[in-house]
């Protein structure tokens, strides 16, 4: 997809034989997939970084089952990875793929249906057996059975090749099989020439523990990659060209590590020490895995008996004078509302990063969804503003893990950060900042006495002094009950508490003064307006562009603010005829913007565990736009 | 850091708060506030260095009265927020006070943790075997058949040894002690002060409005010295008004009662060693017909989770030289696009 939104360069069926010719594509999506334990994320976060160090524009998209281990050669036990690398600006991990690298038949089986008329496909034919056809539901081999005449299928047995490559070894077969993701990552690098020279260096270091793993793996890689190059059967090597990224230097990451870089940048920036708790869930538990190897930055990592205590932890070393952050998905988040209602009462700054996933209950995991806003502004006891913002993509997490610091010590407020399963392990190219770049959070503890009261506030920000226990003529006692203005004593005046209710609203509310304006993608106004937040962000852009180059009247504003929303939002929904907000749940932004502004917007929603494609977005869009 | 050798000269009031106390007349509670306010201003440190963390229930009102700081949290978590500002902050005191509700029903799971990591942290539960702050409900540590206002017809509960899941937590230091015996639990305050690691003590009180005279026998001045067992590291295990009874062990390890004289003599008798974990699992089970331990069941010593913690951290900063953002921004395969 180029930014001018027209149909770029694809992939075309090899016609001619002979010496191998080089293509120039501008965009490929290519997608992984084999059984659970065949390190497919590997082989597809190995190819990510050979296509990022490569110069081209990325965007990805893992997709695995929730079972670590699912019975082999089955279809639930697929796992997938798609990216989609460009030389121009791409912003999702691409609707259908060009090329399938297939293990097995059930994998095959599960992503044949996306795959594009004329696509490649790669497949294991060692395992393409009567048994793993049946697993697979297959009544006859779809190589013979015609099923694949409409695509180029490269048949390769890459498991017995892979067991040749790394023979003299004398590994066993178990372990030596286990390798053919690299010979099949070898043979996809060359095919789409990238450098495999990072992923050489990447196993070196990988298994340095075991010299003889390290060697078969690159044998396996280095075969792959000389397969494609001596064999008959490829014709054509395709190039896709870096770029033309801003000027800068980059670095490929998921927007867990954005995030948790994010989170670390802000509490360097504050001059004050980190604490994260945390209990392990998916699609979370990354960004603590992230954060236990920046011990030597005063990062303290606390993994709690559970998510209520991990809050707590994070909520205790916060009133110790903390950047206190903890890290979950919507079941945990859940259990934490009622300490996230003590972190309201108390005016301490907390951030609650809730990597949501597809639900309700234990849900799918390892599957996205955004159902989790209304629960993030609304799901505690009583009156309990919080501030809630969201990434838009997975380098923007990055900004916005910083933003919740900035704002969580300055207001002395809670702070949800609403990712998602898709933004976190999704990688995509991040400029690096400059660390001078980065804005300075000032952070002031209270210590002068005099006339100190626990429950004064900034006149600014309304935000309470924070002081940190150990410091002397300060003591004072805080906590869940009513509190009388100033004094912090408890209180239960009837009038005392509508005006600390107030308070705490009118703190979160100054929040939409401190954010910067709202961009619009497209016209100031016009007949359609589309609002979207969170990860929606790529797949919403890319078709809004589209529909735009077809002369479409329909523009695009992201949210990455949820509460408050920003102020600027009211002047500009009026300048549209109509509202459409497109969310990866039953529409929960909708209402509010429908209560917020009397507007008749009108949602567009899916819940699947699965991102917006570009194609239904822009179906929806013209349809919407077509409806009287 | 002011040195601790610097008299500070802090006295009782020093530690009370400007707030009026709540609790019903009679309640258990003000003697522990007592002691607690008696016992801190000697060990000569300063105040601000202290902080009260509670949960919910009548205990957990306890850091309002106390002029140090503290924070009134959430039913049955005050064990965690005090385990992340203990980690966070390892220079301060912190004490958390809890209840047989907060802290072995609602808040049982971030107890027993708090215990097996040994943080840095007292703990001090007040046990009325009864829910006060809610009017009179049944609590985990009540007895069996107990009528309350939940269980008109008797509670059909078991009720929980709270030093039993202490002990079972791997606690570095476990004693019990009563509400009324002030020398006894200001000595055990101290020592809890004193122990590096975790300290739970659990503080028999009688709630005198819901469940008045559940630990009588063992204050009434009649009958104490038969009903209680005072531990003392490396004395035989005697009690009794006339010191005659002591604690033997049978072959099978069971314990029995006996009395002193005749045949028996104090060379038979169990000696109590707090650091021999079998010793402090007898005592804190022995069961109806025995007299109730109080003092310090076991205290021993290991890592604490706070000194690990920052152990790491100072052990990372040695090897990988103090953080550099720009550093860790730039890590990994990096591309420079002109």
């Amino acid at each position: 997809m180029s930014k001018d939104g027209t149909k770029t360069a694809r992939i075309e069926t090899p016609t001619s034989k002979g010496p191998k010719r080089h293509e120039e594509v501008e965009e490929v999506v290519i997608r992984f997939a084999g059984d659970s334990g065949d390190g497919m994320q590997l082989a597809g976060m190995q190819f990510t970084n050979e296509t990022a160090v490569a110069g081209t524009d990325i965007a990805t998209l893992p997709d695995f089952p929730a079972e670590i281990r699912a019975p082999a050669g089955t279809l639930f036990g697929v796992s997938g990875f798609q990216i989609n690398f460009s030389s121009h600006d791409i912003f999702t991990p691409g609707d259908n793929p060009d090329v399938l690298v297939m293990m097995n038949p059930a994998a095959l089986k599960v992503n044949l249906k996306e795959l594009k008329p004329g696509g490649i496909i790669i497949l294991d034919t060692a395992e393409f057996n009567e048994a793993n056809l049946r697993k697979a539901g297959y009544e006859t081999d779809p190589r013979e059975d015609g099923s694949l005449d409409k695509y180029q299928v490269f048949p390769v047995d890459i498991t017995t090749m892979t067991l040749r490559s790394v023979e003299e070894l004398n590994l066993g077969q178990k372990v030596a099989t286990r390798c053919k993701n690299f010979f099949a990552l070898g043979l996809t690098s060359w095919l789409f020439t990238r450098p495999i020279d990072p992923t050489i260096q990447w196993i070196q270091s990988r298994f340095k523990k075991s010299p003889e793993l390290a060697e078969a793996n690159i044998r396996a890689l280095k075969t792959g990659y000389h397969f494609g190059e001596t064999a008959e059967m490829f014709a054509v090597q395709y190039a896709v060209k870096p770029a033309r990224l801003a000027p800068g230097k980059y670095r490929n990451l998921t927007g867990n590590t954005a995030t948790a870089l994010g989170f670390l940048a802000a509490a360097d920036r504050a001059g004050v020490p980190l604490f994260l708790g945390s209990y392990p869930i998916t699609p979370a538990s990354d960004i603590l895995h992230e954060m236990s190897n920046y011990k030597n930055f005063n990062v303290l990592t606390f993994q709690a008996e559970d998510e209520i205590a991990a809050v707590g932890a994070a909520l205790g070393a916060a009133y110790g004078g903390a950047v206190a952050i903890t890290t979950t998905s919507g079941p945990g988040m859940l259990l934490k509302q009622e300490m996230i209602n003590l972190a309201v009462m108390t005016e301490l700054p907390l951030i609650i990063a809730n990597i949501q996933r597809g639900g309700p209950s234990t849900g799918m995991p390892t599957k996205t969804e955004q159902a989790d806003l209304l629960m993030a502004i609304y799901g505690r006891a009583s009156e309990s503003p919080v501030v809630v913002l969201a990434p838009a993509t997975p380098a923007d997490c990055f900004s916005m893990a910083f933003e919740a610091v900035r704002l969580a010590v300055k207001y002395m407020v809670p702070v949800v950060y609403l990712s998602d399963g898709y933004l976190g392990n999704g990688a995509e190219p991040w400029r690096i900042p400059k660390v001078s770049e980065l804005p300075k959070i000032e952070v002031h503890f209270r210590t002068d006495p005099q006339g100190f009261q626990p429950y004064s506030r900034d006149p600014e920000t309304l935000a309470r002094p924070w002081v940190r226990p150990g410091t002397p003529g300060l003591e004072h006692r805080i906590g869940g009950l009513a509190k009388e203005d100033g004094s912090g004593n408890v209180s239960y005046d009837p009038l005392n508490n509508e005006k600390m209710v107030r308070l705490r609203a009118e703190k979160v509310a100054r929040v939409a003064m401190d954010v910067p304006p709202t961009e619009i993608r497209g016209d100031r106004s016009g007949k359609l307006l589309v609002i979207g937040w969170g990860s929606t962000y790529g797949a919403i852009l890319e078709a809004v562009e589209r529909l735009r180059a077809r002369g479409q009247s329909v523009s695009f504003v992201h949210l990455r603010y949820l509460n408050p929303l920003p102020a600027d939002l009211k002047n500009i929904i009026p300048r549209f005829e109509k509202v459409l907000v497109p969310e990866l749940n039953m529409g929960q932004l909708v209402k509010i913007i429908r209560a917020e502004y009397l507007v008749d917007a009108r949602g567009f929603n899916k819940v699947q565990g699965q991102p917006f494609k570009v194609a239904e977005l822009m179906e929806k869009i013209q349809e919407f736009l077509e409806a009287q | 850091m002011m040195s601790e050798a610097t008299e500070l000269k802090l006295t009782r009031k020093d530690f009370a708060s400007d707030q009026e106390v709540r609790w019903c007349p009679g309640c258990g509670d003000y003697s522990i506030l007592a002691q607690v306010q008696k016992v801190l201003p000697e060990l000569n440190i300063p105040r601000e260095k202290f902080v009260f963390i509670s949960g919910i229930g009548c205990s957990s009102r306890f850091p309002y009265y106390m002029n140090t700081y503290g924070f009134h949290t959430i039913h049955g978590r005050a064990p965690a927020i005090a385990t992340g500002l203990k980690v966070a902050r390892p220079d301060l005191h912190v004490w958390v006070v809890t209840g047989d509700g907060d802290g072995l029903s609602i808040g049982g799971n971030h107890l027993i943790h708090a215990l097996r990591r040994n943080v840095g942290i007292k703990i001090l539960l007040f046990n009325n075997r009864i829910y006060g702050l809610t009017k009179g409900q049944y609590s985990p540590t009540s007895e069996l058949f107990k009528v309350t206002k939940s269980t008109p017809f008797g509670s059909v509960d078991y009720p929980i040894n709270p030093v039993e899941i202490a002990l079972g937590a791997e606690a570095t230091f476990v004693a019990r002690t009563i509400d009324v015996e002030a020398k006894h639990l200001q000595e055990t305050l101290k020592r809890a002060h004193e122990h590096k690691g975790s300290a739970f003590i659990e503080i028999l009180q009688n709630c005198n409005i819901f469940n008045d005279g559940a630990w009588e026998p063992l204050t009434d001045k009649n009958s104490k010295a038969d009903t209680t067992l005072v531990l003392e590291h490396g004395k035989p295990l005697i009690f009794g008004k006339r010191r005659d009874k002591g604690i033997r062990l049978r072959r099978d390890m069971s314990p029995e009662v006996v009395t002193l004289g005749g045949e028996v003599d104090q060379s038979q008798l169990l000696v109590h060693d707090e650091t021999r974990p079998a010793m402090a699992y007898i005592l804190s089970r022995l069961g109806a017909h025995f007299p109730t331990p109080i003092g310090v069941f076991r205290a021993w010593k290991r890592m604490t989770y706070d000194q690990g913690a920052h152990v790491q951290v100072e052990n990372a900063k040695k090897k990988l030289g103090p953080g550099n953002l720009e550093a860790i921004l730039n890590r990994g395969d990096t591309w420079v696009v002109e």
